[in-house]
């Protein structure tokens, strides 16, 4: 949590391996890197035991090069395929205990704020449907009651995904599924309106399929929550095998959901919308100042 | 030292078996300020440091695992800390070092000689044939649990030199371990070597281990070594035989 972490102490960069010595040298700590970068630099993430074609992976990676301050930043998660990957990733990981991951990273994100006056932490809660609209559920509804300021990323599979093909509140109703051979007897949980509700500060809905408005809601959604409140990413991420999706299919799957129901929709509160559009503001001024500069 | 109630378990090396029991559950102690923890019996410090020297000396493969409070530089203090680990690494002849960087579940493969995880430290000290190893610079609940692991599995002897209150499960431990104490170390080791301890190993300083140490201590960029085969057009040097299939009946 120290920008001091990614430098090794005096005579040891040579006996680390080769893999560290890139994050070191090449790694995405200290700047902000962009989609289009993609194969130019050492990634937080790398090798995954997640499956073949695995949307869930693409998106995670994605979040990886997204995170605006990578090395001020800790992953809050909970059983489920997700973290398997998320876990490999060179930020910090806390494994918060099924239901209560949100719980968790609240108080994480207080002691951090305590810990650390001048310097801004991120906390970013990244889990499954289940690990946050069914059994995580209380503690996702209260964070946002409460205004938790971190960021809560729902990575939307449609189902248990790693225990065999249980429905989540989360399945489309009819869903027939290995474990639910009669179908899904409930509609899909609406969490986006769910948040809304509760007060957060910005929503988004989100596919697989455009890698760099995938990076600038994840930024955005991070932003916002360190400086007005909680932000809530619904993001679809299908599971190839229990949906038995083709693997080189899955994007031409994401795209086809993303038409029928899942379509790009975001949405601010006031105070978020008046917070973005300053930034936004004061960011383009920056770019001009660095354009005469050059 | 002397209040403290006796045990007949020992903490000494393995195997023994793949659950041991905590041996704070057995009735080992945690030394004070001044003592050290041999084999889960509290001794003097300097008799605790002199049994780790001579395991270092005289065991197969001794190894040093810096961990992550002591190998990235969190202050001016690590970088201190981190000169005097390495004047003992060089007094300890034919010594490696192996480091865990930090605590990722290092799936789905790791590199045994580059890298040491508390998932499954046996690994790492099987691969090399470790018979000597010491932890410095690890979070006590990893070290802990690695600890365990290795007098599980493994015939290895381990030393914790802890910052903070020493380990139970290490066969030589000291507590409150600080760049004073890493002196004393270095000192006995120097000790034990004038006073007739003849090390395992000849000639001075540290062997490297791993593709990627062995050409960064050469001063050159390390290449993996698959990248190797690759650039001198050997690409795909074990891709033929899973493309062919593996044949069932071979012997």
């Amino acid at each position: 949590m120290s920008l001091k972490t990614i430098r090794p102490a005096t005579g040891f960069k040579e006996y680390l391996p080769k893999e560290y010595q890139d994050l070191i040298d090449d790694g995405p700590f200290l700047r902000q890197r962009k989609v289009s970068e993609l194969g130019s630099f050492k990634e937080a993430i790398e090798e995954h035991p997640m499956c073949a074609g695995c949307a869930m992976t693409l998106f995670i990676r994605l979040v990886f090069v997204a995170l605006p301050s990578l090395e001020h930043t800790v992953i809050c998660g909970t059983a489920g395929c997700g973290r398997l990957a998320i876990t490999q990733g060179a930020v910090p990981f806390v494994y918060g205990n099924y239901g209560d991951t949100n719980a968790v990273a609240t108080g994480l994100k207080r002691g951090l704020d305590i810990r650390f006056k001048d310097q801004p932490k991120d906390v970013v809660v990244m889990a499954g449907d289940g690990g946050l609209a069914d059994i995580g559920f209380h503690a996702v509804m209260h964070s946002w009651f409460r205004k938790e300021k971190f960021t809560t990323i729902m990575l939307d599979n449609e189902v248990y995904g790693n225990t065999g093909g249980q429905d989540s509140g989360m399945t489309q109703k009819g869903m027939v599924m290995k474990m639910a051979p009669t179908g899904k007897k409930f509609e899909k949980m609406d969490m986006l309106g769910l948040a809304k509700t509760a007060g957060v500060a910005y929503t988004a809905r989100i596919s697989t399929t455009n890698p760099t408005r995938i990076a600038n809601t994840i930024r955005k959604a991070v932003l916002i929550a360190r400086e007005v409140g909680p932000t809530f990413i619904q993001a679809y991420t299908s599971c190839n095998i229990e949906y038995a999706i083709p693997t080189p299919k899955v994007i031409d799957d994401a795209r086809d959901v993303e038409k029928d129901r899942y379509g790009f929709a975001e949405y601010f509160s006031d105070e978020a919308q008046s917070y973005w559009d300053e930034s936004e503001k004061e960011r383009k001024r920056l770019r001009k100042a660095a354009k005469k500069i050059k | 030292m002397g209040n403290k109630k006796k045990t007949q378990y020992r903490v000494v090396t393995g195997p023994e078996g793949i659950l041991p029991p905590a041996a704070t559950l057995m009735g080992i102690s945690l030394p004070e300020e001044g003592e050290g923890l041999v084999e889960g019996e509290i001794v003097s410090e300097a008799e605790a440091l002199e049994k780790a020297a001579i395991a270092l000396l005289t065991r197969k493969n001794p190894t040093l695992f810096p961990g992550p409070l002591v190998l990235w530089g969190w202050n001016d203090h690590t970088d201190e800390k981190a000169k005097y680990f390495f004047d003992v690494a060089n007094e300890l002849p034919g010594i490696r070092i192996i480091p865990m960087p930090d605590y990722r579940p290092i799936y789905p493969k790791i590199d045994p000689e580059a890298v040491i995880n508390p998932c499954h430290p046996n690994l790492t000290v099987l691969h090399n044939k470790i018979e000597a190893c010491v932890f410095i610079g690890v979070h006590c609940h990893y070290a802990s649990i690695t600890l365990k692991i290795i007098r599980a599995g493994t015939n290895c002897y381990t030393i914790a030199l802890c910052a903070e209150a020493g380990h139970e499960d290490a066969m030589a431990s000291v507590p409150n371990f600080d760049i004073e104490k890493l002196i004393r170390f270095k000192d006995t080791i120097i000790k034990v070597k004038k006073n007739g301890i003849k090390p395992l190993y000849e000639g001075l300083g540290i062997v490297p281990t791993g593709w990627s140490q062995i050409a960064s201590l050469k001063g050159k960029t390390p290449i993996k070594p698959e990248e190797e085969l690759v650039e001198a057009g050997v690409s795909g040097a074990f891709s033929n035989e899973l493309e062919s299939g593996l044949d069932d009946n071979a012997e």
